[in-house]
């Protein structure tokens, strides 16, 4: 501003001054959002990081006041969650540390010890988890494969109503799925699908579908038509082009939708609790009525979360890349 | 390569008729180019001729065989796109063999043929890198390579050369016409760009309005437009199209210009307006000369400067405005009154009522 001052408007201006780019109060400003944001995260972080620690705590530890922040780790927490267990007699226990001090005892059982019980066998815990496992690979799987060629077809084809049918399959996201529990329940014994585990598949793939197939159409829609067009002046079918030309092109789209599907099943609570009792009981209501049995363990209860966070993390981690990099067509301008 | 022909192809889309029924040969070996303004349904045309749109009703016949409800993949024609539509997740290489993977042809076949076009469009040393990473041209030699490898009937190109910029559309635009001429290929070319039309086609099918409006050869289009709309829309500028009265040999132009009928136009014009007066007097910019005796006059309105030549603006009634070509060192001051004549041989009539040319020939 100086410079049309002293010489007028007239003078040519040599530099271009871009305030709003050079401005330091901006730059301090954006610093100190950034610090702020790290403080929220952290601040966010806090819960889960008390249950890392919490899961590798003794019972004692766990119940100390004030928290103790430095102690020795344990995998009490994960025998607990893991295995079934009873108190030794006394007769047992002498037994049993003998075998310790001989070696002839494994690590977890030495574990159990220490707590003066003994590893009678796998827990519940451990079928849930393996139901969870089988639930949710499933009906991912079927959810992002059902999804992509429902939301291909609507993407591309001229399907009768296709607006209508678009909005009565989001129409099932329209009411909280706990209100649908009863009549579900009810039917769900009439059928014999109660505690199964095609039940539990069925239903989330139900739930998902409609998600996935308006997420991926949105995908699909990005990718030009042009690219099937030519697969198929140059000698493919039209099937043959989706797989070897749309798949492709759509991978960002699958990652995406995969991870949240895996989430919402993985996650799932009141449906599981509702429809199921044993034979398919997953992870999560599991977690859940440990607080009831048989006193708070509340290290099982945290390395039962934990354990439960991973596979969740690792999807995530290892598909973070395609999450990440966004819809980008170089060999598309327009 | 092969013959195209089509056989009253016409085009709906539900109430709006994208292509009236068409009539069109294409000979073997011919570059015919499909030149309109956007909407005309030049690229519908294009994209029934490759089946990746239906026809309403008509047929198309590819070297005398009836194609017209084949699928795409069996009609051996190749489709060149505007936005190239090279597959990003593949290599250079991995996208040219691409259609001959889709025949099932051998490792080697597939090695020898990837490795003819490469060489004759001179990418060869692109082939490992991925399309993105191109520059515009050479995506669209990998297009024309991907084209040509499977060595069809015939190509099909929609615009190809819309994506690129004005240099390097000339570049392109020789390349391909070299190609077509080495290849001997059967060519379907479709484009807006009426330059690049006279430039490449054997023949252009001016369409407009879902229909074919002319078809002739580049000079046929150009010299004897067979309508207003072709007159105007051929050249740059287009033909200058002028209102007037025609009565006792003379053209009455609105304003005091008056413009003696050549002889040998005065009998076809007197029979083709019928005893109507209403005449639209078309010459092209180079038709006319300056000439401080000439028969028309008006004043320079402006004059815009083109390197080998200049050409006036020149405003012969109350903005009524041509264009005239005139040599490079002329450029009057604006508001300098001209006159000049008109060249008789370049000199063409339209009928109003009907848009259509007065054709000389017709009465021989």
């Amino acid at each position: 501003m100086a410079r049309f001052a002293e010489h007028g408007p007239r003078a040519p201006v040599i530099e271009a001054v871009r305030v709003d780019k050079v401005n330091p109060r901006s730059r301090a400003l954006r610093r100190f959002i950034a610090f702020i944001a790290v403080v929220v995260a952290v601040i966010m972080l806090i819960p889960v990081l008390v249950m890392g620690i919490t899961a590798f705590k003794t019972r004692t530890d766990i119940l100390a006041s004030p928290p103790k922040v430095l102690f020795k780790p344990t995998l009490e927490g994960f025998v607990y969650l893991l295995f079934d267990r009873a108190i030794a007699t006394q007769s047992r226990l002498e037994e049993l540390e003998q075998n310790a001090k001989a070696g002839k005892l494994g690590l977890l059982d030495r574990i159990a010890l220490q707590a003066g019980m003994e590893i009678t066998g796998p827990s519940d815990y451990v079928s849930r988890l393996r139901n969870s496992v089988i639930i949710t690979g499933i009906s991912t799987v079927f959810s992002v494969l059902l999804g992509l060629f429902a939301a291909y077809a609507f993407s591309r084809f001229k399907v009768p109503g296709k607006g209508d049918l678009l909005f009565f399959i989001l129409s099932t996201r329209m009411l909280p799925a706990v209100v649908v529990t009863i009549p579900l329940f009810l039917m769900y014994r009439q059928l014999g699908l109660y505690d199964r585990h095609l039940g539990m598949i069925l239903l989330y793939i139900t739930f998902n579908l409609s998600f996935s197939v308006w997420l991926l159409k949105g995908f699909i829609d990005e990718i030009p038509k042009e690219y099937e067009e030519a697969a198929l002046v140059d000698g493919y079918t039209r099937l043959q082009a989706f797989f070897r030309v749309v798949l492709p092109q759509a991978v960002t789209g699958i990652a995406a939708t995969t991870v949240f599907c895996l989430i919402f099943a993985w996650n799932e609570y009141a449906f599981a609790l509702m429809l199921t009792s044993q034979r398919a009981r997953t992870a999560p209501p599991s977690i859940a009525t440990m607080l009831g049995s048989g006193g708070l363990e509340w290290s099982a209860i945290a390395a039962g979360s934990l354990g439960f966070l991973v596979p969740v993390v690792i999807v995530t981690f290892a598909l973070r890349k395609y999450l990440l990099r966004g819809i980008t067509f170089g060999a598309i301008r327009g | 390569m092969a013959t195209i022909e089509l056989l009253k192809v016409e085009k709906r889309f539900g109430e709006l008729q994208a292509v009236k029924p068409l009539d069109l040969t294409i000979s073997d070996g011919e570059f015919v180019v499909l030149l309109g303004p956007s909407g005309c349904g030049k690229t519908t045309t294009l994209r029934m001729i490759s089946g990746l749109e239906t026809v309403t009703s008509g047929r198309i016949l590819l070297d005398g065989r009836d194609v017209t409800y084949k699928h795409p993949s069996e009609r051996d024609v190749a489709f060149v796109f505007q936005f190239y539509a090279l597959y990003t997740h593949l290599s250079v290489r991995q996208n040219i063999a691409f259609p001959l993977q889709a025949q099932g042809e051998k490792r080697e076949l597939i090695d020898r043929r990837v490795k003819e076009v490469v060489d004759i469009l001179r990418i060869g040393h692109l082939l490992r890198a991925r399309p993105g990473k191109l520059s515009g041209g050479d995506q669209q030699r990998v297009a024309l390579a991907r084209a040509l490898v499977r060595r069809p009937a015939a190509f099909l190109m929609d615009e190809p050369l819309g994506a690129l910029d004005a240099e390097l559309r000339e570049t392109m635009r020789a390349e391909i016409k070299n190609l077509h001429i080495a290849q001997h290929a059967t060519t379907v070319y479709v484009t807006h760009d009426q330059i690049e039309a006279m430039a490449m086609g054997d023949r252009i099918v001016v369409m407009s309005d879902a229909e074919v409006q002319q078809v002739g050869s580049p000079a046929e289009v150009y010299y004897d437009p067979a309508n207003l709309f072709v007159a105007r829309f051929i050249g740059s500028p287009g033909m200058n199209l002028v209102n007037g009265h025609f009565a006792e040999g003379l053209v009455r132009l609105q304003g005091t210009n008056r413009y003696a009928v050549p002889p040998a136009w005065k009998k076809p014009l007197a029979q083709a307006l019928e005893g109507r007066e209403e005449v639209v007097l078309g010459f092209r910019p180079e038709a006319a000369h300056v000439n401080p005796n000439g028969a028309l006059s008006g004043e320079v309105y402006a004059s815009d400067m083109h390197g080998g030549y200049t050409v006036l603006h020149v405003n012969i009634d109350e903005n009524e405005i041509v264009h005239i070509r005139s040599d490079r060192q002329t450029s009057p001051a604006i508001g300098t009154p001209v006159r000049f004549d008109l060249d008789p041989e370049m000199v063409r009539f339209f009928d109003p009522r009907t848009e259509a040319a007065v054709r000389r020939e017709a009465l021989r």
